[in-house]
């Protein structure tokens, strides 16, 4: 018997034309995993909701769901207050704001027992300890009574999803539950929901823009774009041979690290342009009663040369940021030296000359937030031309000129950022950063915020600009797919400390630190046919404020040996490959 | 400019902030030409016609005071005489308190922790002691009010405006704008400053009403607008004295006074929900 069955599911907004999903069908049986995908806006939400009842007031709502018979559009709130929590559950993109900040998690997991009357009142604590530790959250006894806070991305995750396996829910919908995570935590989490289906038999309806993530996790999968439902059938047979374009268009654009670089642009070996010395950064922790140091990057070296792409790589907390940041001086760096097109450079922006702030640009994570709200775009993307050349007339036709390249319209030149899409505003972003004709441009995790597709431009974009000017670019990001695509070596860290330092070719095909390896597996294939990689990672990166002794990434490795606890390794070469492993010698993790 | 487009927008779509704001445009445009229409002088008395309670027919249509002077004008000319000091009082505060605030937050460490210093030091001054103390060394004068009231009022602005600033310039488009190579004087104009628009609209609009009762409080006292000129704190003074008797005295100009108040906060109100960033777009 079909658990769950939606027919013609359509949800529209008062005011908008166009509805957010029209003429949805797909059915869901206990056990089975089934995948719905699409792009920002394609109303995979809206569905979810729809069936969590969770629509907004001004939402209006046709079609049917049905729940082992029971219709679930139109019931009443008590109806659906029972189904939620027993029947229906849902785990939420954003963990931080699922949890309550006031109440230690155990006791706001104990309250969902307390309110359906799950348990007697003498076992809540047993039992909320138990989810607990079935979810896998590290030491329960003493996270029992941790606020939300105080746990990290990845537990919040373990936790939510106990808190919706609390009643023994036979639909558990899980909308993006792993986006805001690094790879290696994804990894896992999705490992723990695979575990649950198949001890539970609860049936997941999975929501993702991730094709990867698709592909490893669900045997159905229902493609949606425009609140459409495209084509529906097992992952096998879509990915194999999609029905629809745009199924072909996100496959092509899914990302994969199997796929060899393309082409990338020649680089001058000859010309350095950025060279950075022994830099290290720290900040003051408070904590309780005494100041500490937390060393967020250790002394770290690395030459950039002109045309050419490096790609930072970490999980969060290893330090990639602080690095970028010290980089173009808008932190304080501890010790070490920045020379720039043959010159030093003062530690902090404003000590920094006019030429130095023309040639060494930044584009951040969040375009938005990068852009003032308060000006047009067109001031934004005439801005660095006012500060550095007041003398120019005509700023209007260079600037033109500059959204020409970027790829937007000049319309867009007297709106507001907020009137921007998120692909548009990074655009407008890079616009910024290129007017000047700068020699190198830091980003900071610039496409992580995008669709797939518009991702893809993007990148396309800054090649194209390398190409063309011999642009130097530091790219900071956890994505290994986009690593693989664009850059032409890899700098992959720990921590605060360089584990690895290799080419694009050598990283993919052989890295050389358990830790690249482990990175490695851990990213979702677009493949369903791929195999499971089975080497994850445990447990979480440890407290940078208390490293663990010798070398920091033992706790974790499965290839550490005693002599690991001891001290922390040399960086040492292995055939053009910087490595900071004891054994990177002996080990051979080559695919 | 943004602030102030979608504010317009709002203030259309929101009814009661718009009979505010037409009440309190009609009350300004009524104080600057009304008392011609009134047709009695503000300063000229008449003894024939004291203490004259309100009529239609008799051309005192909100009756006159004990010295015979015409209620309606010497009303209107009080509502003048309040809008005015509080509304430029306001604007001395704001201009003062916005660029304080934005150069202490922005700047910010040891010049901050000094700025905000004197700014903790001048709260903490008693306001009425300090006015005295201006009283009897300058004498009284309607500059005077306004230096007594913007010393006080720019203080909270100043607090708000660098708190504000604080938070801005943790913003990325800050950081981008360092990075360009924006001078930090341009920073402020160009990138803080029109950030704090819209909360620095929607105080001042609540900094007024705060003004003028500080004006009436003063007037009230003696300390502040002297006879013949007059406000409305004057004026609500003065019926005091004839309250049992001549109510209208009192009644009238306490009206207005509420009135103007009310409309102030209505309006400040009705833009504080619209600087709220979750607000509607």
């Amino acid at each position: 018997m079909s658990r769950l069955q939606v027919e013609d599911l359509s949800v529209s907004y008062e005011g908008s034309p166009e509805p957010a999903v029209s003429g949805l069908c797909f059915s869901l049986d206990r056990g089975e995993s089934l995948g719905v995908v699409g792009e920002s806006g394609s109303g995979k939400t809206q569905t979810a909701l729809a069936i969590m009842g969770l629509l907004p007031a001004n939402a209006k709502i046709g079609g049917s769901i049905s729940f082992d018979g029971t219709e679930l559009v139109g019931a009443s709130t008590d109806l659906l207050n029972k189904f939620r929590a027993l029947k229906i559950a849902m785990v939420f993109q954003d963990s931080t704001a699922a949890l309550n900040p006031y109440i230690p998690i155990g006791r706001q997991l104990g309250r969902i027992l307390l309110e359906h009357s799950l348990c007697k009142p003498g076992e809540v604590h047993d039992r909320t300890l138990a989810m607990l530790r079935k979810v896998g959250l590290p030491d329960p006894e003493r996270q029992y009574h941790a606020y939300a806070y105080q746990l990290s991305g990845g537990m919040r995750q373990r936790v939510m999803i106990g808190a919706a396996l609390l009643g023994e829910p036979d639909l558990l919908i899980a909308d993006e539950p792993t986006t805001a995570l690094d790879v290696t935590v994804q990894a896992q989490i999705l490992r723990l929901l695979q575990e649950l289906k198949e001890e539970s038999g609860v049936a997941l309806l999975f929501i993702t823009h991730d094709l990867g993530v698709v592909a490893g996790n669900c045997q159905r999968m229902l493609v949606m774009d425009q609140g459409q439902m495209l084509e529906e059938g097992t992952t096998r047979e879509i990915f194999a041979s999609p029905a629809s374009d745009k199924m072909r268009a996100l496959l092509a654009a899914a990302p994969r690290i199997t796929a060899p670089g393309l082409s990338l642009p020649e680089t001058r070996a000859d010309e350095n342009v950025l060279e950075v010395q022994e830099l290290s950064v720290s900040f003051a922790e408070r904590r309780r009663f005494r100041h500490e140091r937390l060393q967020a990057l250790r002394p770290i070296n690395l030459t950039l040369r002109k045309g050419e792409t490096v790609a930072i790589v970490g999980e969060s907390g290893s330090g990639k940021t602080s690095f970028a940041r010290a980089l173009v001086g808008l932190i304080r760096a501890d010790g070490g030296r920045i020379t720039f097109l043959g010159k030093s450079l003062p530690g902090l922006i404003n000590a920094r000359d006019q030429a130095s702030h023309r040639e060494l640009q930044m584009v951040f994570q969040d375009p938005l937030a990068s852009l003032n709200p308060a000006m047009r775009i067109r001031d934004v993307v005439a801005e660095p031309l006012r500060v550095h050349e007041p003398r120019m007339k005509d700023h209007g036709s260079v600037v033109e000129a500059i959204m020409g390249k970027v790829g937007l319209g000049p319309e867009l030149l007297d709106r507001y950022p907020h009137e921007l899409s998120g692909g548009q505003a990074q655009r407008v972003a890079i616009a910024r950063a290129l007017i000047l004709k700068p020699k190198a441009i830091i980003c900071d995790e610039a496409v992580a915020a995008l669709d797939g597709t518009v991702q893809n431009e993007i990148l396309e974009l800054l090649r194209a600009e390398q190409q063309r000017s011999g642009l130097a670019l530091i790219f900071i990001t956890h994505d290994l797919a986009v690593v693989r695509q664009i850059s032409h070596r890899v700098l992959v860290m720990y921590m605060g400390r360089l584990c690895e330092l290799a080419s694009n070719n050598s990283l993919f095909s052989r890295p050389r630190h358990p830790y690249t390896k482990a990175l490695l597996n851990a990213v979702p294939q677009p493949d369903p046919t791929a195999t499971a990689a089975d080497a994850l990672l445990t447990g979480e990166v440890s407290s940078i404020l208390n490293p663990p002794p010798g070398c920091v990434f033992h706790p974790r490795c499965r290839h550490s040996v005693a002599g690991c606890r001891d001290k922390m390794p040399e960086l040492t070469d292995h055939e053009g490959s910087i490595v900071a492993c004891h054994r990177a010698q002996e080990l051979d993790l080559s695919y | 400019m943004i602030a102030v487009t979608r504010a317009i927008g709002h203030i259309r779509q929101n009814r009661t902030v718009t009979f505010c704001a037409l009440l309190l445009v009609t009350l300004a445009l009524l104080s600057l030409f009304g008392p011609w229409i009134g047709g009695h002088s503000n300063i000229a008395a008449d003894f024939d016609s004291r203490l004259l309670p309100p009529a239609l027919t008799d051309g005192h249509l909100f009756g006159t005071d004990e010295l015979g002077r015409d209620l309606f004008v010497r009303t209107l000319y009080g509502i003048r005489i309040t809008l005015f000091v509080a509304v430029v009082a306001s604007l001395v505060s704001l201009g003062i308190g916005v660029l304080y605030g934005a150069v202490a937050g922005f700047v910010g460490g040891k010049v901050d922790g000094f700025m905000m210093r004197i700014v903790d030091g001048l709260y903490a001054l008693p306001f009425i002691f300090f006015v005295i103390l201006l009283m009897v060394a300058f004498g009284r004068s309607l500059f005077l009010i306004f230096v007594a009231i913007g010393a006080i009022n720019w203080l909270d602005m100043a607090r708000i405006v660098r708190g504000q600033t604080m938070s801005l310039k943790q913003r990325g488009f800050v950081d981008a704008a360092r990075l360009i190579g924006v001078p930090t004087s341009r920073i402020i104009f160009r990138h803080i400053t029109p950030n704090l628009l819209g909360v620095v609209v929607v105080y001042t609009t609540l900094a007024i009403p705060q003004a003028i009762l500080m004006e009436s409080f003063l007037s009230f006292l003696g300390l502040g607008i002297q006879e013949p000129q007059t406000s409305l704190g004057t004026l609500v003074n003065a019926g005091v004295d004839h309250m049992g008797s001549s109510s209208w005295l009192l009644v009238i100009p306490g009206t207005a006074l509420a009135l103007i108040l009310i409309c102030f906060n209505f309006l400040g109100d009705g833009l504080r929900d619209l600087a709220d960033p979750r607000g509607k777009t």
